[in-house]
């Protein structure tokens, strides 16, 4: 157990030695000229100079990789070029409101997923199995910001209920904060619901048929009791540890919703920064959310491991 | 995009006796699954025949006609500069389903083999490819797809490369679970003690073996990189104007939902019947072919 | 002890509903785009100008018409042969953080725009190389040689007057926490998110400030925008497309205002830059000329902006002071540019127009392709993303690119960069040494009349080399709840925030 253990966490290192080759690679591959780019509009030759030169642009590929690493290493993660900002800053800013949104969202994909996979699991095969089916994967049917526009016209302009855009922090106003996530939040877990799912309806379905479960129902037990006391509990156990990864994928996957409905966290910041060509803000911004994946896996895979008995004896 | 494709969790081994017969007629008895292929197919004869099924051009302007609700000329409407939406969409088909099957194609083919390589072999090549591969696991796919794009300029082929590519990883992941399992199976060991060459064991005994999971995933992905496609669209890296796409057309649509609502509802019913049957197909298949299923 | 705490109740109570009670006047803004960053030394952005009318206040300011008018000025005097400006500075105007603004401050300020690392502002007043303080409200400018820009400049970032005590505390993090001497001082900016700003009580014009706090949110999807301003969470937006109209002008709690604006959209032709010059289009004049003549503005006009945009042939919009009357827009004339092709040996000439990927952009070449296409022309249009388009266009690697600017209130702001030889924004890298002359002309004289006149040679020969094809002037379109009162717009397109109220 130990050593899976360390071996687990010794493997973080190199991983994530390949993102940030990958990210900082992407960035500088990017066609255009960073500093050209933010130099404003009236594209001063010296503000370029001047820009090139603390940015270090004009040093070759390796060495800004080593600046940008070392930096890194010391907890420095650069600079937005646009807004004079250190990354650093501007992701413990913006930390909390992609991981609230993605933490909604994860308690509506919950929902939505267990409950429709619970019903077409023991509906199996008739029409409420479809139905169920259905409404799980329409949030996968859906492009995210035609979803997410179709949802404000609706909510925000014609019944006006929620607000179309923009992001309360709950310090300020909780019930407004709540406000402005609810939508997003239903869009971003809307996908993640259809694989939710199929993973609770798979994972009921191979329980439901297991042998103590047979005995429950040999032995009388309400059929009620026999699918949420027996089946849903072992039924869960693959169904949470897959939500924990959800969770790692929601907090990078809520680059088009946040766009969609200016919710300053990180997907807005870091698409935002593509265009801009401020690559210090993505390539800091991409670093973190890979770490907070990579280290949820981790902790998912220890649960896993944890909680299923068979796999520790 | 990578949450969508499962990896290793819920499929089952295939027992290696007409097992596609067996799972043929399985897939037949799911009605969802059949609604989800129909669907799919005429969508398909609908893009293939776009030619003669269209009835205008799809970049055909005429500026008389300029965002007129759905009539007898215009089954369904015209749009912000006078074309019809209907051959828009019937043309969109084409761009929308190529940006489907095209990307995964891609994922596939560089997916595939580096999934098997890494399996088969083990070792440190395994490690080294694993941990590149997880690494693009960690980092967004579409912050990949929208870099990916912007390298290589906005149009639909390059899109189709970016999301092929951002989507490759998951593909070697399962390719690669699916190899480790099969390595040890009995066929393989008596393959490899008869005498058979490496490649030839991977081509003949473990490769057909994993086709299915493999095609069940690539059918949900397909599903999945037609959305992608129309979110690179929202961001002007997908299919340029004047060229359709059902994504760059619900981009535009959504500035005149008020006043031409029939430009959003065309492209928007059809890129979600033909997600939605993709995704049905794909759960279809993954029943049939688990005998564990009814 | 229970007493006591019904008593701590109560008065808990009654301090949060005096809180609430203050009725404080809010606007809320929705921005097209994020502000960089809030320093008027450092600043790049227009949208971030929007921000500083209510930060920071300027020397001078202009008038809808674009006269120059005094603002922390009370007046100017050019001396010694118009190379020095004498500015007389207004008494008794307050920073944000209490200190006074005087001729000191006015010299810190200017030179700090001069020299400080990384400035953004050097090339908008260079012919300035010293300030002196005459007295506590005189300065001198004194320059290389005369230019009339110069007050321009002034009335823009140039001529904002920083906090010294707070700018060289702040230092180039500044902008953090800008102090300036405007109506609002600086609460809070989150990235992305929204800039808080509030009403600065000694403000040394405060009779015409009649809102108490400002909110500025960006919101860069038009629609979402409006959507916001539709459901009350904005009060304001800026920049709303010319198809939004309609929907605006039929909502009952919305007003719609609009000004033409000093901006435009034109094609920079690659003439001289490099081997994507050497085609018809880059080597002809007549090929241009065929090229604008195969052009119907106005119709360009209906069709993409519903009318909402001024057809243009120049730099400046035809009502403009400076607009060269004698050259008006052209009508399309398919035949003439036929015959100018025939006349240039190429009947057929095919070039790729280069065009930044957003839907209004590409919509307008897709029109002109097309009507260009009736005279013979065979247009390839290349969707490119914005900043990989501008590097190529400096690069060279470019036939045409579709690009506009977005517009100063001097002329010269508007052309001097742009077709003068070796100037930073002319991509095409024309030069034409008589061109130059007019241009520089123009900058050394005061007077009106003899600026119109350098300027009006000056198109002649652009108009006939066309280095550049000017194709329109947006408008500059605002939508209002009603109950916003007071607001004027500006063919700049910043939002003065002096007059206006919320009831």
């Amino acid at each position: 157990m130990m050593t899976y253990l360390i071996r687990r966490i010794a493997i973080i290192i190199p991983t994530l030695f390949f993102v940030s080759i990958i990210i900082f690679g992407l960035q500088q591959l990017l066609p255009g000229d960073p500093a050209l780019a933010l130099a404003g509009e009236e594209r001063d030759p010296q503000v370029i100079q001047f820009l090139r030169h603390k940015y270090h642009l004009d040093e070759p590929l390796p060495v800004r990789y080593a600046l940008w690493a070392g930096g890194v290493l010391r907890g420095d993660l650069g600079e937005s070029i646009r807004i004079n900002k250190p990354v650093l800053d501007l992701v413990l800013e913006k930390l909390p409101v992609t991981a609230e949104l993605a933490f909604m969202a994860l308690l509506i994909s919950l929902t939505i997923g267990i409950t429709a996979g619970v019903v077409s699991a023991v509906k199996n095969g008739t029409f409420i199995d479809y139905g169920a089916n259905i409404f799980a994967l329409w949030g996968l049917s859906t492009p995210n910001f035609w979803l997410g526009f179709l949802l404000i016209i609706l909510f925000s302009v014609k019944l006006g209920w929620l607000p179309a855009s923009g992001f309360v922090p709950p310090s300020e106003n909780l019930a407004q904060n709540l406000a402005t996530l609810v939508m997003p939040a239903f869009v971003l877990g809307n996908a993640s619901a259809a694989v939710l799912t199929r993973h609770t309806r798979s994972a009921m379905l191979q329980v439901l048929s297991a042998d103590y479960v047979r005995t429950a129902r040999a032995k009388g037990l309400d059929e009620r009791v026999v699918v949420l006391k027996h089946g849903l509990r072992n039924a869960l156990i693959p169904v949470v540890t897959l939500g924990a990864l959800e969770f790692g994928t929601l907090l990078s996957g809520a680059v088009l919703t946040e766009q969609v409905f200016t919710i300053p966290g990180f997907g807005k910041l870091i698409v935002d920064a593509v265009f801009n060509r401020d690559y210090a803000v993505v390539q800091g911004v991409v670093l973190c959310t890979a770490t907070a994946y990579i280290v949820l896996n981790l902790l998912a895979d220890i649960a896993y491991f944890l909680v299923n008995p068979r796999l520790r004896a | 995009m990578t949450a969508i494709l499962d990896t290793e969790a819920n499929l089952a081994e295939l027992p290696d006796d007409q097992p596609w017969r067996r799972a043929l007629r399985r897939l037949v008895g799911r009605r969802g699954a059949m609604v989800g292929l129909a669907v799919v197919l005429f969508f398909v004869l609908v893009a293939v025949f776009a030619d003669h099924v269209a009835p205008y051009a799809a970049t055909a302007t005429d500026w008389s006609a300029v965002r007129k609700a759905p009539s007898a000329a215009h089954w369904f409407g015209t749009d912000e500069i006078g074309r019809d939406v209907l051959s828009r969409v019937i043309f969109g088909a084409r761009a929308s389903l190529m940006a489907g099957v095209i990307s995964v194609l891609i994922s596939l083919s560089f997916g595939v083999p580096i999934g098997l390589l890494s399996g088969y072999v083990g070792g440190f090549l395994d490690g080294l490819l694993m941990r590149i591969i997880d690494a693009m696991l960690a980092c967004p796919f579409l912050i990949l797809a929208i870099a990916l794009a912007a390298f290589l300029g906005p149009n639909l082929t390059n899109a189709m490369i970016a999301i092929g590519i951002s989507a490759m990883p998951a593909f070697v992941r399962l390719t690669r679970a699916q190899t480790l399992a099969t390595k040890v199976e009995d066929y393989v060991e008596a393959a490899k003690a008869v005498g058979n060459s490496h490649l030839r064991i991977v081509l003949r005994h473990i490769l057909p073996n994993i086709l299915a999971p493999i095609m069940v995933q690539a059918t949900l992905a397909i599903a999945a990189a037609i959305i992608a496609e129309a979110a690179l669209s929202f961001l002007g890296l997908g299919q340029q104007p004047p060229a359709p796409s059902w994504g760059s057309m619900l981009n535009t649509a959504k500035n005149f939902l008020d006043r031409a609502p029939w430009m959003a509802w065309f492209p928007g019913l059809a890129i979600f019947m033909v997600v939605l049957s993709f995704n049905l197909l794909g759960d279809g298949l993954r029943d049939a072919l688990d005998p564990k299923h009814k | 002890m229970g007493r006591l705490k019904i008593a701590l109740a109560a008065g808990l109570l009654l301090a949060a509903s005096c809180a609430v009670a203050s009725a404080e006047s809010v606007l809320r803004i929705g921005l097209n785009e994020d502000p960089d960053i809030l320093d008027p030394t450092l600043a790049r952005t227009f949208v971030g100008r929007i921000v500083f009318m209510a930060l920071c206040d300027k020397l001078f300011d202009i008038t809808p018409d674009l006269k120059i008018v005094p603002q922390l000025a009370t007046g100017y005097k050019w001396e010694d042969d118009n190379k020095s400006l004498v500015i007389t500075i207004r008494d008794g105007v307050l920073f944000q953080d209490g200190e006074p603004m005087n001729a000191a401050a006015v010299k810190y300020s200017i030179e700090r725009h001069l020299t400080f690392p990384g400035t953004t502002r050097k090339g908008e007043i260079n012919a300035v190389t010293a300030v002196t303080v005459v007295d506590d409200h005189t300065v001198k400018l004194s320059l290389t040689q005369p230019f009339s820009p110069l007050l321009a400049a002034l009335s823009d970032r140039a001529g904002m007057i920083v906090s010294p005590k707070a700018a060289e505390a702040g230092g180039d993090k500044f902008g953090n926490n800008p102090v300036c001497a405007g109506p609002y001082k600086f609460v809070e900016l989150v990235p992305q998110d929204r800039i808080v700003v509030e009403k600065f009580d000694k403000y040394w014009n405060k009779d015409k400030i009649k809102i108490d706090r400002v909110v500025y949110q960006p919101i860069p999807d038009t629609s979402v925008r409006l959507a916001n301003l539709r459901s009350g969470s904005l009060d304001m937006i800026e920049r709303v497309p010319p198809t939004d109209v309609p929907t605006v002008k039929s909502d009952g709690k919305l007003n719609l205002m609009e000004i033409g604006s000093i901006a435009y959209l034109g094609i920079t032709i690659n003439t001289n830059n490099g081997p994507q010059s050497k085609n018809p289009l880059g080597q002809d004049e007549r090929v241009r000329q065929a090229l604008s003549l195969s052009i119907d503005r106005n119709a360009l006009s209906q069709v993409v902006f519903n009318g909402e945009a001024v057809p243009g042939n120049q730099f400046e919009p035809p009502d403009n002071f400076y607009y060269n009357k004698d050259l008006p827009v052209p009508a399309r004339d398919v035949d003439k540019a036929k015959a100018l092709l025939k006349g240039a040996g190429v009947e057929h000439p095919s070039f790729t127009l280069m065009v930044p990927n957003s839907t209004v952009e590409q919509q307008v070449a897709q029109v002109i392709q097309s009507m260009a296409a009736e005279a013979g022309f065979d247009i390839k249009l290349q969707a490119t993303e914005f900043a990989s388009a501008l590097q190529l266009s400096t690069k060279g690697e470019m036939q045409a690119f579709q690009i506009g600017w977005s517009g100063r209130v001097d002329p010269d702001g508007n052309i001097y960069n742009f077709v003068t030889c070796n100037a930073p924004l002319n991509d095409g890298h024309y030069c034409n040494p008589e061109v130059d002359k007019e241009l520089k002309g123009a900058r050394e004289v005061d007077d009106p009349a003899e600026r119109l006149k350098h300027y009006k040679r000056a198109t002649e020969i652009m108009l006939k080399e066309l280095p550049i094809i000017y194709l329109y002037h947006q408008k500059l379109i605002y939508a209002l709840d009603k109950k916003v009162a007071g607001f004027v717009p500006y063919p700049d397109g910043l939002i003065r925030l002096q007059g206006m109220a919320v009831q």
